[in-house]
Order: structure tokens, then C-alpha cells, then sequence
């Protein structure tokens, strides 16, 4: 029993380490009067990313994705991150489900 | 007024749809309202509370709260809804068979109803907190105004009307085929709502998407459109699902699907098998 456990911890904090040794970059999405900046993020194809989400709105926003599968809210002033991918080549539209009028953009993975 | 009434509208479709398979699906069983109705008001609750509590949520366990809570909340009705199933696979043939004077097995009828309870007392809770945290950022930001109400109060009623018209169009299904069809509504159900969980849990870097996408059917059907969200809300579709996501889905199908089949009485045994007491 307690060897099990060992190991599980074992597996858990090698897991840990090889996710940190291996940290996705970071790209910077802002919201703001109800509309992200930029528009267009460019990433790489076939790599995992984090997508810091930014709000700087005074009220809180979800970030949605249908083609990226994605959705999260991030309340007023917050900060969310999001990973995405690794993505195939293509265009991946998202939305602000809040403010869907206003807030569009794509992930343009190449 | 419009964006407020199509926003409410497609959470509360979401939830009517789940709603609506569940009242159908326990179809004959006595005092099944008072159920739904019971899920329907604790899933507000819950939603409010979760919307009150949205930023502790989504700062809590380094930033992935809502990913953990949502997948949570989605792989708990799953669990429920698979249970639900394999208890009526056992159960059905007996409701429909005696369908019409259920009054005896309001008893038996009430083992799955609490796991229905949580189910739809779960979908509500997801959707409406949703709504509630939409509604206050709309009061909050100054732009609300009559249209927010009236918009709110628009989506609601046009949002249960669909899922009352999703329940009529449930019960035309002749009786004789009636649990097997609505069991296996309730099994694509379950399995979609695994394949969301599976798409929170990427999206914390908890799991990894194996291929993203798996595939893209968007030019057949897209996640956008209404036939889209509704089958989406029904069955899980999704246009560009992750490998992860379709490994959920399959893997949840097969389960239940394989649990019912082993759970169902034989057919010869039927009629000697006597009425469970409890």
C-alpha cells in the first residue's frame, strides 16, 4: 500500500517536472472595451501553447472557442490562462461569449 | 435586447435539452416532477452561488478552478446518468410492460429519480451560472437597461419552449421501442458530456489532446449554427473534437452500452423474476 503510494507520488512529481522542464510560450491576448487586442494571434503549428488572457474590461468576459474547443471566463480585471494546441495548421476563431458583437479573433496556427 | 435574448437562450437550451431527455426518459414514474422540478430550483441555486463565487473558482488550484470544477461537475453527471442507465436496463422492460399503473413502483421509481435530480440540478447549475455572471456584468457595466429583462425573460421562455417541444417530440416514440430509445439518447448524452469534460481537462494541460483537431467536419455541420448547438447540447457534437475528446466519447458508449447489455434480465427470465421490493 505505501509503496503504491510512493510510486504514484513518484509518478505525479516526475510528471510535475517534465510538464515545468517543459514550459509551452506564452502569448499575450488583452481585452479591452469589450474587444480583444490583437485580433490575430499567430502561433506555431504543432506546439503547445499558453494563452494568457488579460482582461482589462471593468466587467468579466468568456473567452469560447468552438473550433478550439475552449471556453473560460475571466472576471473583470483578472487574468486567465488558457493552453491551447498543439494545433494542426489552420484557423481557429474564438469569441467573447459576453460581447459577442465586438470581441472576435483567430488563432492562426502555421 | 437581441444579443441578451440569443445568449440566454442558448445556455437555457442546453439545460431544456438535458431536462427534456430525463423527463422523458422517466416517462410513467410517479411523482418525477416533483424531481425535475426539485433539480431545477437546487441547480438555481447552485448557480448563483457559482456565479457569486466565479472569481474564487477561477483563481483557485493555480488558475485552473473552473477547469477542474467544470470537468468535475460534467464527469458527476456522466457517473449519475451511466448509473441511470444501467439501473433502467434492468428496470425498463418492467415500466413498459406495466406502463399505464405505475402507482406500485413509485417506490423503485425513486432509486434513479435522485440521480436524475443531480443530474438536472448539475445542468442547470452549469448553464445558469453562466447566464447569472453575463447579467451581472451587464448591470455592473452600466449597459443594463429594460432590454436586459426582457431580453432575459425572452431567452428563458423561448429556451424552455424548445425543450418542451423536444419532450413532446420524445414521447411520440412508440411505447415498445420507447426505454431503448430514450436509453440510448441518455447514453450519447452521458458520453458528450464526458467529451466536454475531456476538453476542460486539455485546457488545463491536465490531459493532452492526443490530435487537435482529431478531425473537421465544419463543412458539414458547424459548431455555430442551431442544428450544430443543439446536437452539441444533445449528443456532444463537436466539429473539431480533440483525440482526447472522441477517446471519452467512445470510451463512455462502450461502457454503458456494454453495462446495460450485461444489466438487462434475460428475456426467458422475465416472467419469473419477481418485482424487486426496494
Amino acid at each position: 500500500m505505501s509503496k503504491s503510494v510512493a510510486l504514484f507520488a513518484l509518478l505525479v512529481m516526475s510528471a510535475t517536472s517534465i510538464a515545468s522542464a517543459t514550459e509551452p510560450p506564452e502569448v499575450r491576448l488583452v481585452i479591452r472595451d469589450h474587444r480583444f487586442v490583437p485580433t490575430e494571434l499567430k502561433v506555431p503549428a504543432n506546439t503547445k501553447i499558453k494563452l494568457m488572457v488579460v482582461n482589462q474590461d471593468a466587467t468579466p468576459e468568456e473567452f469560447e472557442s468552438h473550433s478550439l474547443n475552449r471556453e473560460k471566463i475571466v472576471p473583470a480585471g483578472a487574468k486567465a490562462t488558457v493552453y491551447i494546441g498543439p494545433l494542426k495548421p489552420g484557423r481557429y476563431d474564438f469569441f467573447g461569449e459576453y460581447n459577442e458583437a465586438t470581441a472576435k479573433g483567430v488563432v492562426i496556427a502555421e | 435586447m437581441l444579443a441578451i435574448w440569443i445568449l440566454v437562450f442558448r445556455e437555457v437550451l442546453e439545460a431544456a435539452m438535458i431536462v427534456s431527455i430525463v423527463a422523458a426518459a422517466t416517462r410513467g414514474v410517479a411523482g418525477r416532477w416533483r424531481w425535475i422540478g426539485s433539480g431545477i430550483l437546487i441547480g438555481c441555486a447552485g448557480a448563483g452561488l457559482v456565479a457569486a463565487g466565479a472569481e474564487g473558482i477561477a483563481g483557485a488550484l493555480s488558475g485552473m478552478g473552473q477547469e477542474w470544477f467544470n470537468a468535475g461537475v460534467l464527469l458527476a453527471a456522466t457517473t449519475t446518468l451511466g448509473w441511470h442507465v444501467v439501473w433502467m436496463a434492468r428496470h425498463g422492460r418492467q415500466l413498459a410492460s406495466e406502463a399505464g399503473r405505475f402507482g406500485a413502483d413509485v417506490s423503485e421509481g425513486r432509486r434513479p429519480l435522485t440521480a436524475l435530480l443531480a443530474v438536472v440540478a448539475l445542468a442547470v447549475l452549469r448553464e445558469g451560472s453562466e447566464v447569472v455572471l453575463f447579467a451581472y456584468g451587464m448591470l455592473a457595466g452600466g449597459s443594463a437597461s429594460g432590454g436586459l429583462v426582457t431580453g432575459a425573460v425572452l431567452g428563458l421562455l423561448s429556451g424552455v419552449a424548445a425543450g418542451v417541444a423536444m419532450y413532446a417530440g420524445l414521447l411520440r416514440i412508440p411505447m415498445r421501442h420507447f426505454f431503448r430509445a430514450t436509453n440510448g439518447l441518455l447514453i450519447l448524452l452521458a458520453a458528450g458530456l464526458a467529451a466536454a469534460a475531456a476538453g476542460f481537462l486539455n485546457q488545463a494541460d491536465v490531459l493532452p489532446t492526443l490530435a487537435d483537431p482529431m478531425w473537421d467536419s465544419s463543412w458539414l455541420l458547424t459548431d455555430d449554427g442551431w442544428l450544430g448547438r443543439a446536437l452539441h447540447a444533445l449528443v456532444g457534437y463537436s466539429a473539431q473534437p480533440t483525440g482526447m475528446q472522441v477517446l471519452f466519447y467512445l470510451s463512455i458508449v462502450v461502457l454503458l452500452t456494454g453495462g446495460a447489455r450485461l444489466a438487462a434480465p434475460r428475456r426467458d427470465a422475465i416472467a419469473v423474476v419477481p418485482t424487486p421490493s426496494t
